[in-house]
């Protein structure tokens, strides 16, 4: 027996008690809309003690009876019982039983299964540094994984909930976040219908679409055969020009912004879609010539050597040998482009004022007044979102690749 | 072309730029003309014109030029065919301050409008009119009256004066492309008492942005940095802030720490933490004394720094993460059978390895942070002590009609900018390829 291994795994169970049930408790009131007081103390000192009791069954080496982590996992159920007085969440047993009861097993079997993680293979005698290093940055990791899923998303959760809530449930109780499935399909989605019924946003998405398309589309033109000449062909200039573009990527929007807005007003492209097809793809073609002719570079120019031997011109090479082989960073760079396109708010906001080319984030930011209710805001930010999410996961490994290739403008 | 250069000369390779070489160049340069051509109108010119209206004393509203604004309509009542009838043309000078040269009027009589009598300075050719009025004085007004008698056919069609619209041609002083200069904007910028604090706020924002990006950017690459049944969903997950629109996350946010309505203030005061909901993102500082010192705490500025670094942490993520991913195992397990410990390995192995791609990160996303309009503007509108150098921009020359200014301070945006750039190029580690 050690002291600072006893104390090592008591800290262990503390954290997961406490950690547990915070957690189990915020999404049980979410999920229910009851406010469930999470019994902080209770689980903590019942986690503690579950823990010890873990590592003392096992480092006995006791053969035969429960196993470790089930007598640990009854311990914790007594203790936590008796410390909160059979209310963990300080409910009455008689609100939402069922839920109730499944907080209270989950966040069990949550610090538990936590607990008898870390402390594998911990003993109540004494460790080696090397071992208590080893728990130490499991108890981190574990920790870690609680918190950034949960910073990333709950955001996510609120937003969707929100959009199916209707305005005087969500002022009655702002913690339930429950579908009401009660009020049927049309009730739940009724800030949908109402987008794209009454504030036009099929047209905004249709815009969105178009606009994003097109300048991927202008992004590639521009784009390839400027990459490939850098890349490939030998001028005076060239690592002073390659170097140049990188550099277009640090000037900032807010800059241009006046000046854009100036010119283009006189020359009155400013409250068109033209003008955002002309600014859109100035800001994308650095990145994605930048992109473009790391990956040409690491294509062999063997290959197109070999195709000017046999008779094809400069460009026969690039349409038949080098643009078939880039197809992965091409469809890389197209779907970061759309992804900029997509996402873009500074020049729509500035340029455009009529509600008729509106695109997407246009349309949301017209949508946040005090005359909007909040769910229709969070509907718009979901119809925005929902587009490049579905590309986003479907191409996770081209985005992802293009996403360092590029070291994204953000 | 080698071969007969030998046959001449078979003195080594041949000098000079050669007709293949001389072809390859120009190709290059056509290749790339079109981008430069895009990159100098859209990015370097607006530069450069940024300078420019930054010395002039513009308003939004100089963007719509001095005119002359015309409105035509039929007098007299004309009922049957054969009555006179007056055809007025009222005129007006836009601008209550600049004169408007060579004002011409043209315009289609109706058909059906018999002219009797002109205007001194009118001219009628078949059915077009055309009015030279020449230079109108600063707010100037006037009637011209063209008077004659109508037809069956003038009286049939509906408002037919509306068939064709007047037509006002004119000059006037444009103030962007006049040489009218005046240091005024700066002047205002800098004696401005808020700006100091702008710029402040502006460095905070940047440092602490970056720096909560990068850490936070550094701890989930070590928690993925390991291999287990889910871990493409998690990077996924952890890839959503950056990647969804920013209205949408901006939006969401401010939603969820909303003081009245928000699931976190709702929580907050349920389960007893705070007594009163926190208004985060519209107060400006909440006070407290440390050790009897009174101090500051700024909230708002400190919410939106969260929001910074809560976005943009994927990004600084993925990058440690595909560093760590290439470092050679082989390492670790010559350090692991010298019996160093986990956090050994991390902080004398890992780190310095790491220390390469978190400098240009750091170097990379200070710059873009600073840069940053969009987050801060959707968030706050740069009230409650956010607001940074680039929503000042937007304040200045926007929200306060003052385009000239607004470019000033986008000017000391830009300045402050090429230094940090500068930095970044000398000190860049090569190695890392960005």
């Amino acid at each position: 027996m050690r002291p600072g291994s006893i104390l090592l795994a008591a800290v262990t169970g503390l954290i997961w008690g406490v950690t547990s049930i915070v957690v189990v408790a915020v999404t049980l009131t979410l999920i229910t809309g009851e406010v469930a007081l999470p019994q902080a103390t209770a689980a903590g000192i019942a986690g503690l003690i579950s823990a010890l009791v873990f590592v003392w069954r096992q480092s006995s080496g006791a053969e035969g009876g429960l196993p470790a982590w089930a007598l640990a996992a009854i311990t914790m159920f007594v203790l936590l019982m008796i410390g909160s007085f059979a209310a963990p969440f300080n409910l009455s047993l008689g609100t939402v039983p069922v839920w109730q009861g499944l907080a209270l097993i989950v966040t069990i079997l949550g610090a538990t299964w936590a607990t008898t993680v870390c402390l594998n293979g911990a003993r109540l005698g004494a460790m080696s540094r090397y071992e208590r290093e080893v728990i130490y940055i499991r108890i981190a990791k574990g920790v870690g994984f609680v918190i950034f899923t949960i910073i990333v998303a709950l955001p996510f959760y609120v937003m969707v909930m929100t959009s199916l809530k209707s305005q005087q449930t969500l002022l009655a109780n702002p913690l339930d976040l429950s579908i009401d499935l009660s009020q049927g399909l049309d009730g739940l989605f009724r800030s949908y219908v109402e987008l794209f019924t009454q504030f036009n946003f099929g047209r905004y998405l249709l815009v969105s679409a178009y606009v994003s398309v097109a300048t991927v589309i202008l992004t590639l033109l521009f784009s390839v055969p400027g990459a490939y000449a850098v890349s490939r062909l030998r001028f005076p200039g060239q690592a002073f020009l390659s170097r140049s573009v990188l550099l277009i990527y640090m000037v900032p929007a807010i800059v241009l912004v006046i000046p854009l807005y100036a010119v283009f007003s006189q020359l009155g492209l400013r409250n068109t879609l033209t003008g955002l097809l002309i600014v859109y793809p100035a800001t994308t073609i650095p990145v994605a010539l930048y992109m473009l002719q790391g990956y040409f570079r690491g294509i062999p120019s063997e290959l197109e050597e070999a195709g000017l031997m046999d008779g094809l011109t400069r460009i026969g090479v690039i349409l038949k040998i080098t643009l078939p082989l880039s197809l992965p960073a091409l469809a890389s760079v197209s779907l970061y482009v759309f992804m900029i396109a997509w996402n873009e708010f500074l020049f729509a906001f500035m340029f455009l004022d009529n509600p008729d080319i509106f695109t997407l984030s246009r349309g949301v930011v017209s949508l946040n007044s005090s005359e909007v209710p909040r769910q229709h805001l969070m509907a718009g930010a979901v119809i925005a979102t929902v587009p490049v999410l579905v590309i986003f996961l479907w191409f996770e490994r081209f985005l992802v690749q293009g996403l360092t290739a590029g070291s994204v403008k953000g | 072309m080698s071969a007969q250069n030998q046959n001449s000369e078979s003195l080594g390779p041949p000098k000079g730029v050669g007709p293949m070489q001389r072809r390859e160049m120009w190709l290059a340069y056509l290749m790339l003309a079109p981008t430069f051509a895009i990159i100098l109108m859209i990015v370097a010119g607006p530069l450069l014109a940024n300078f420019w209206i930054s010395v002039k004393p513009v308003q939004l509203a100089d963007l719509r030029p001095p005119t002359v604004l015309v409105n035509e309509r039929v007098r007299g009542g004309p009922e049957a065919a054969g009555d006179s009838a007056e055809l007025e043309y009222r005129l007006r000078n836009s601008s209550q301050e600049e004169e408007v040269r060579d004002v011409v009027l043209t315009d289609a009589i109706p058909a059906g409008f018999d002219v009797t009598a002109l205007p001194d300075v009118c001219a009628l050719d078949e059915s077009a009119l055309t009015c030279t009025i020449g230079t109108v004085e600063p707010g100037w007004r006037e009637r011209l009256k063209i008077e004659g008698t109508v037809t069956e056919a003038f009286l049939a069609a509906n408002r037919p004066e509306r068939a064709s619209k007047p037509v006002i041609a004119g000059d006037a002083d444009n103030i962007l492309t006049s040489f009218d200069f005046t240091l005024d904007n700066f002047r205002r910028i800098f004696s401005a008492e808020e700006f100091w604090s702008v710029l402040r706020v502006t460095f905070y924002y940047t440092i602490f942005g970056t720096g909560g990006a990068l850490v936070l950017g550094l701890f989930a690459a070590q928690l993925l940095n390991t291999v287990f049944k889910g871990r493409g969903i998690v990077r996924g997950l952890f890839l959503f802030p950056y990647v969804s629109p920013v209205i949408a996350v901006a939006f969401t946010w401010v939603v969820l720490f909303d003081p009245f309505s928000g699931t976190v203030n709702a929580l907050l005061t349920k389960m007893g933490v705070v007594s009163d909901p926190i208004n985060f993102f519209g107060q400006r500082a909440i006070e407290y004394s440390l050790f009897g010192i009174p101090m500051e705490f700024p909230l708002a500025l400190t919410t939106v720094i969260a929001f910074e670094a809560w976005r943009y942490f994927p990004l600084s993520f993925l990058f440690i993460l595909a560093r760590m991913q290439s470092i050679n195992t082989d390492m670790y397990e010559a350090a692991e059978m010298d019996g160093a410990t986990p956090l050994q390995q991390f902080w004398y192995l890992s780190l310095p390895q790491l220390m390469g791609i978190l400098s240009v990160l750091f170097l990379l996303r200070f710059i873009w942070t600073f840069n940053k309009f969009d987050d801060i503007f959707l968030l706050t509108g740069g009230n409650a002590g956010t607001r940074t150098l680039t929503v000042d921009v937007y304040e200045q020359g926007f929200a306060l009609s003052n385009l000239g200014a607004g470019a000033a301070v986008a000017v000391v945006v830009f300045v402050v900018l090429v230094t940090f750039a500068t930095l970044f190029i000398r000190f860049s580690p090569k190695e890392e390829g960005l």
